[in-house]
């Protein structure tokens, strides 16, 4: 599988957490530092895992994911 | 945000959504909905010309969110403002942006000529049940029961009457061409409202009429749950009150037309009648009218 790289842009995080829950395959987690606005952002914990379903990206209010995949 | 050319790009941020961090509070569900206009637009390669109109609300900033032209205008009169728009320039692509105490309480006059004359303008309401900016008092698309600032007993319809089922009364003026009603949440519902989002663009693009999704989403804060729970409660509890659906797809159809020849007269009739049957106690269905939302 290609490999898909998962970029974050941590300081528009809100913590909502919808990305965690939505995730099929548990690649987020949410980090234990405080971010930019005073959230706990959303973190990757197993980018291995990832498949590019873009769920991630779908739910998030606050368009923090990049998703690309090498070519 | 750099990407590099070697690589294929899954998901990113539309070009019409300015790069600004929004005030809206965590997991509110008008981020999801201002990206999923912003991908349309894009789509459709029409952000040169098109003009936003933004309402009185939680969206009022909604010009700072959209990388594309806008105007703010009067609460409640964002169809007003998009009438003159779109009539004084058609080669515009014009849309508002409301929500449901901006739409169905004072701005319900305008929204509701705005389909009778069949302007040709697309109109996005968020509907979460609640006046979200001021605090969280009752809006009349409040839910029966519902705990708000104004009803802290809940919303008693025999003393204050029923949720402002406003999808469907548009979609019974004749001068609708595309009107239908979503919800945001789970991803495939997300899905779905940005493909209705562009059929009602498109319907705009094509001079075909009155063009409006009523989108259905929440307010964690205001309702006093967390994100997750409140995308339960619109997926749960919401479209018991305000049934999924399309309930307008087709040309504009003078009413004479649909009667003289027991509605199927330009191929609409059975919307129209699906529509006007929509009563306020219907259960909720999914897939109401015709194809999906």
């Amino acid at each position: 599988m290609a490999e898909i790289h998962i970029q974050l842009d941590q300081d528009r995080c809100k913590g909502c957490e919808l990305c965690v829950e939505a995730c099929p395959r548990d690649v987020l987690a949410m980090a234990s530092h405080i971010n930019a606005l005073g959230y706990q952002p959303v973190e990757v914990v197993a980018a291995e895992r990832c498949t590019g379903c873009r769920a991630c990206y779908v739910v998030c209010p606050d368009v923090v994911f990049t998703l690309t995949r090498a070519a | 945000m750099s990407v590099t050319t070697k690589e294929k790009v899954l998901a990113r941020r539309p070009d019409s959504l300015a790069p600004a961090v929004t005030h809206y509070c965590p997991g509110c569900g008008h981020g999801v909905l201002h990206r999923l206009v912003a991908e349309v637009i894009d789509e459709l390669g029409i952000a040169e010309r098109t003009v936003g109109v933004a309402s009185v609300g939680c969206s009022v900033f909604a010009y700072d969110y959209f990388d594309l032209d806008f105007v703010q205008v009067p609460h409640g009169r964002a169809p007003a403002a998009a009438t003159g728009l779109k009539r004084a320039r058609p080669d515009l692509v014009v849309f508002t942006y409301q929500g449901d105490g901006d739409m169905a309480a004072i701005g319900t006059a305008e929204i509701i000529h705005a389909a009778v004359r069949g302007e040709r303008f697309t109109a996005v309401m968020y509907n979460n049940s609640i006046y979200g900016m001021t605090g969280g008092q009752m809006s009349p698309t409040t839910l029966p029961g519902m705990v708000t600032d104004t009803t802290p007993a809940g919303r008693d319809p025999a003393e204050i009457g029923y949720p402002f089922l406003v999808a469907e009364t548009l979609a019974a003026q004749p001068g609708a061409v595309y009107v239908a009603r979503t919800r945001l949440g789970d991803m495939a519902s997300i899905v779905k409202t940005r493909r209705a989002l562009l059929r009602a663009f498109k319907a705009q693009l094509d001079g075909e009429g009155f063009s409006m999704v009523e989108v259905l989403g929440s307010c964690p804060v205001n309702w006093g749950m967390s994100p997750s729970e409140a995308n339960a409660f619109v997926a749960r509890e919401m479209v018991r009150h305000f049934p999924l659906g399309v309930f307008r797809d087709g040309p504009a159809t003078p009413p004479a037309v649909a009667e003289a020849d027991g509605g199927g007269g330009r191929g609409t009739g059975g919307n129209v009648s699906a529509a006007r049957g929509t009563g306020a106690q219907r259960p909720a269905q999914e897939g109401t009218g015709r194809g999906d939302a």
